[in-house]
């Protein structure tokens, strides 16, 4: 693999030999049968002179069942050899209708269920909930709480950002950064499951505030993480930044220009990546974040180097986070006033976070009763996954992988 | 900028308000692609977040299609609506935001509304042959495509 552009690969494609397939002997009722499938139509297989066996391209499935693709996401691959002419998704095996729940239940019952879309970045879901059903009630969280839940969504980035991590060096080839981040993460499980009982789904906290005290020794606790996991990351790039495979495996693969990106409407760490600026922890800053110093990483090229570089300095960034709240956390209530039966006045909001992946956004309508009219998810990994076509037309299948891996979808939140 | 729109469109644009600190305008649908088009190419509304829908059966046009829209150099966000009757189409959005074209399969795939000149209106995360929409309000919480799932998947399930 040379490190050009992506372009600039030529690779030997196995030819068929076409004496042993005549075109012609095909009976075009077989052919048509193959692309009867709909989600294979705009792959333009239905063209006679286009029929994958006449003109040596081949369309394979990847998935559902991939240990690659993360979950259940099945991808449609139109290949001319080992390289990628198309592709297309095939989403939804994981769908369980969440935002159709979410209607039958009253605000303080949905709660739990955004814990289950992205699972790996809980406790950024429900903090998205909570603050969009909180501006719709007009109440805020005290202080407090708000540190509370920095300190506890800045941790939660870093244990979804470690996952990613390792399962991205994992697809590559690369098996020890798994362990590794599986280890240093299993710190952060310790301290959710102190804190509130649970280790993945957190449900950590609830309209108005947050419903647990922080535990005897929290304080220590997340310093002590904060000291233990900067050499860990530094550990991580030893194994990675500088590494030959590595470079070769990521450099210029999955490249995507900013304005592609924009247009896309790509967000999070691969938008950065891709030179952008943004953050919306910066932009429309929520929870307490206004209060904290800290940088917003960016990547030049876009490509996948560049969204891990970009991922490993959000870490930092986030510990630094962390430290400044735990340092600062200030004393009070940490429940708002909020009523015991919830009937938010009629009306629509919109309110949105920079989760892990991206721009987690609920949009919710009141009708003025005890359960919401309607709450949409704007899904960071859903939105950011319907770039993967522009990313690797051109490339190998094997950067397919790559790029499924630097993308950093959870197929939960994709499908919800 | 709404005053500038509404001297263009004069009642094109029916409502231009300020909720909780959201701004958002319901627009007639006739003017809607065009609108779009405008505030992305002259008011920078560079980067399309959502498009949503809301069901409302007892109302004549019973759906809210919305657009949330945000702009990189302005750092604001602004909320497009729409009402459309059960059956009505809407020009796709597709040209003006790549975006668009999963989001548009998203809201015909859950309330049924088609969008004119989508490359490629499909259901996205329910299987294809299935019937109903599920996010419509009619659409019951326990309901499913029974067919559907004995021909599919050979078990008996569902109310």
């Amino acid at each position: 693999m040379g490190a050009g552009q992506p372009g600039d690969r030529e690779w030997p494609i196995t030819m068929t030999d076409r004496t042993m397939i005549d075109s012609k002997a095909i009976d075009p009722k077989t052919t048509a049968s193959k692309v009867a499938d709909p989600y294979l139509s705009h792959l333009e297989l239905d063209q006679p002179d286009k029929t994958f066996l006449d003109s040596n391209e081949l369309v394979i499935n990847m998935g559902p069942q991939h240990p690659a693709t993360h979950g259940v996401l099945r991808v449609i691959l139109k290949l001319d050899g080992e390289k990628v002419l198309g592709t297309e998704c095939v989403i939804g095996y994981l769908h369980r209708g969440v935002e159709k729940i979410a209607e039958n239940r009253t605000y303080t019952m949905f709660n739990p269920y955004v814990d289950r879309m992205d699972y790996v970045a809980a406790v950024s879901n429900g903090l998205g909930y909570c603050e969009a059903v909180e501006k719709l009630l007009n109440i805020e969280a005290p202080p407090r709480a708000k540190y509370i839940r920095v300190i506890l969504t800045e941790l939660n980035r870093m244990a979804s950002h470690q996952l990613w991590l390792g399962t991205h060096a994992l697809d590559i080839g690369a098996m020890t950064p798994l362990f590794y981040t599986f280890r240093d993460r299993e710190e952060i499980l310790k301290i959710f499951e102190k804190y509130c009982g649970a280790r993945l789904t957190t449900h950590a906290f609830r309209i108005g505030g947050c419903q647990y005290e922080t535990y005897e020794g929290f304080e220590r606790d997340v310093t002590k993480f904060l000291d233990f996991v900067p050499p860990k990351i530094d550990e991580y790039e030893e194994l990675l930044t500088s590494n030959r495979i590595w470079l070769e495996r990521t450099k210029n693969v999955g490249v995507i220009s900013r304005a592609d990106a924009i247009a896309l409407g790509v967000t999070g760490p691969v938008l950065r990546a891709s030179g952008v600026k943004w953050d919306l922890r910066k932009a429309q800053p929520y929870a307490a974040y206004s209060d904290f110093d800290f940088e917003i990483p960016i990547g030049a090229n876009g490509d996948t180097y560049d969204r891990y570089t970009v991922r490993m300095e959000e870490m930092r960034q986030s510990l630094r986070i962390i430290r400044q709240a735990v340092e600062r956390i200030p004393e009070g209530p940490i429940m708002a006033k909020v009523p015991k039966v919830m009937k938010p006045p009629v009306g629509e909001v919109y309110h949105s976070i920079e989760a892990p992946k991206g721009e987690l956004g609920y949009f919710i309508v009141s009708d003025g009763s005890t359960q919401p009219y309607r709450v949409r998810v704007r899904p960071p990994s859903f939105v950011n996954l319907q770039a993967l076509d522009v990313m690797v037309r051109g490339a190998l299948v094997a950067d397919v992988i790559a790029v499924i891996g630097t993308l950093d979808i959870v197929l939960g939140e994709v499908d919800r | 900028m709404v005053s500038k729109l509404n001297g263009q469109y004069g009642s094109g644009i029916r409502e231009a308000s300020t909720y909780l600190g959201q701004n958002y305008m319901v627009v007639e649908p006739s003017v809607v692609s065009e609108l779009l088009q405008i505030l992305r190419d002259r008011e920078q509304f560079d980067y399309c977040v959502d498009i949503t829908a809301v069901h409302y059966p007892e109302r004549e046009k019973q759906f809210d299609l919305l657009w949330i829209l945000y702009s990189f150099p302005r750092n604001e966000r602004i909320r497009v609506k729409i009402m459309i009757a059960d059956g009505e189409s809407v020009p796709s959005a597709v040209s003006i935001w790549a975006t668009a074209n999963w989001l548009e399969r998203e809201v015909y795939d859950m309330f049924g509304i088609r969008f004119d000149g989508h490359p490629d209106l499909k259901r996205i995360l329910l299987p294809d042959g299935w019937k109903g929409h599920p996010l419509r309000k009619d659409y019951g919480i326990i309901q499913q495509d029974q067919e559907w799932v004995q021909a599919n998947l050979g078990i008996e399930s569902g109310p």
